[in-house]
């Protein structure tokens, strides 16, 4: 998803096919700057969308983690799922990736490590291939919290070349880690605890509760009324932003080119070719959602519901709240091949947790909080306020100290 | 809202991808899985919200209106799937 001068960047799409760009994103120039080393670039879902890495035109990226006593291929969730495998099988120390519906988080949760989306803004977006321009954000994916600190420290910051990219000065956020929580409050929204939702994660959300209490905490309960309504509203902007982000890719200056009759014949081929089945319906929703007639019933609608979403958050932040605790997913990591194949809704619902703090603009953490009865990882995340990652790096700290590491059993 | 076959076909021509005709009845199923799952926003009482329109509040950036890079038409060709003497090559596109 990253620009990377002269090695091949593609999004995970066929579309893209041979790319390499002449310039390199600014989010990654700034890692180099500080010293990372590139050791390779990652898989993920085509422009990112998908929840289990399984929509690459390079095909699924398999976990590290194995149910107990199985050795059935599972996901690493999606769509930063390569970069969320490297990092959990020790092949790389952190990784980037985007959040456009919870990319970094739902994935940093299935395998066991630390993945932060900052508040919007917080990163230049300029190189990232754009999937949905008011949602996407870059942030890192890493083994501790610590590490996840010290690469956004790196990442984030003002670029002229992103309007929507924020002036203000960027925290030494690992100055944030051990700093103490006592006297915080923690708000454990109602509305997250939804249908489906398994024992285990309600257990784990309770444990993680418990934690964050011990070491000082308040924790209150409060209600985000809207939440059921984010991923939705989420199913209208994104393809809708997307079908306009990916309108460029026409054969024409980039990429795959199919012959036609004629250039609309070409635009038409390539596009049929070049976009797997996801992207497809993705670009087509946001299409029929625009088009003269249902803009209004649609698009206008959703940002209205959208207004509402982030709304819920500022009442309950103005309450005095200083970080919201839910789980990161409503499960743990499935089989490839296991969901969505018949109703693209199943997969979609992965990202109930992680949806709303992206239609908000928020900075949300995934932490690794336990493991299921199968033992595979399950993840806390934390929701703050807009700028104010290093309360959630503190939180997340404390989640981690109690919690432990989680590392699969090597077998590959 | 549902869409028909003749919609599908439609908003396949708007996006400018090609449908073959026995794709077009499980696309149609498909998008008005989507349709249905998003119907749910209409029981929202959006009266009186303002939507939107820029998730965090700032004011549009600016700069002066002034050339800050150029002169790079080789960079802009490289990827080109065809290019000839400085220019993106397409179908003919007039008679």
């Amino acid at each position: 998803m990253f620009a990377t001068e002269d090695v091949r960047t593609t999004a995970g799409s066929h579309i893209l096919d041979g790319f390499q760009p002449t310039y390199e994103s600014t989010v990654t120039a700034k890692l180099w700057r500080d010293g990372a080393v590139m050791l390779g670039k990652l898989n993920n879902d085509e422009f990112a969308m998908g929840s289990s890495n399984e929509t690459s035109v390079f095909g699924p990226t398999i976990s590290p983690w194995r149910r107990k006593g199985a050795n059935t291929p599972l996901v690493p969730g999606g769509s930063s799922g390569g970069s969320a495998a490297a990092v959990a099988a020790g092949l790389c120390l952190g990784a980037t990736g985007t959040d456009t519906g919870g990319s970094i988080r739902q994935p940093a949760a299935f395998t066991g490590i630390v993945g932060i989306k900052p508040t919007y803004g917080r990163c230049s977006r300029w190189g990232i291939v754009a999937y949905a321009s008011s949602l996407d954000q870059a942030g890192p994916l890493a083994r501790t919290v610590r590490d996840a600190a010290i690469l956004l420290t790196s990442m984030a910051g003002h670029d002229p070349k992103d309007t929507t990219s924020v002036d203000r000065p960027v925290p030494n956020y690992e100055a944030a880690i051990g700093k103490s929580i006592k006297g915080m409050r923690i708000g454990i929204p109602k509305e997250y605890r939804v249908e489906g939702m398994t024992g285990e994660i309600d257990k784990l959300w309770e444990q993680g509760a418990q934690w964050l209490k011990a070491a000082g905490a308040e924790i209150v309960a409060v209600s985000l009324p809207h939440t059921k309504y984010a991923l939705p509203a989420y199913y209208i902007v994104a393809p809708a932003e997307a079908s306009s982000n990916l309108a460029r890719y026409d054969g024409v200056r980039y990429g795959l080119r199919v012959g036609g009759r004629d250039i609309a014949d070409m635009y038409q081929n390539t596009r049929a070719r070049g976009f797997g089945k996801e992207v497809r319906r993705r670009i087509m929703i946001g299409t029929y959602v625009l088009s003269a007639g249902y803009y209004d019933a649609y698009y206008l609608r959703a940002q209205k519901v959208r207004t509402l979403i982030k709304r819920d958050f500022e009442q309950v932040f103005a309450e005095g709240v200083d970080a919201i605790l839910a789980p990161a997913t409503p499960s743990a990591a499935f089989g490839v091949g296991e969901k969505g194949s018949a109703d693209p809704i199943e997969m979609y619902l992965n990202d109930v947790f992680t949806v709303t703090v992206n239609m908000a603009g928020l900075p949300g953490i995934a932490v690794p909080g336990g493991l299921s009865a199968d033992g595979l990882p399950l993840g806390l995340q934390l929701v703050g306020r807009p700028f104010d990652e290093e309360t959630l790096f503190s939180l997340a700290h404390v989640v981690e100290q109690a919690a432990g590491r989680f590392s699969p059993e090597r077998w590959w | 809202m549902s869409v028909d076959a003749a919609t599908v076909r439609r908003i396949a021509h708007l996006a400018r991808i090609a449908v073959a005709e026995d794709e077009v009845e499980h696309l149609r199923g498909e998008l008005n899985a989507i349709l249905a799952f998003v119907e749910q926003l209409s029981e929202v009482d959006v009266e009186g919200v303002e939507p939107m329109t820029s998730v965090i509040p700032m004011a549009m950036k600016k700069r002066p209106d002034e050339v800050t890079d150029g002169g790079i038409p080789d960079d802009i060709l490289k990827n080109a799937p065809a290019a000839q003497d400085g220019f993106f090559v397409v179908p003919k596109v007039v008679e």
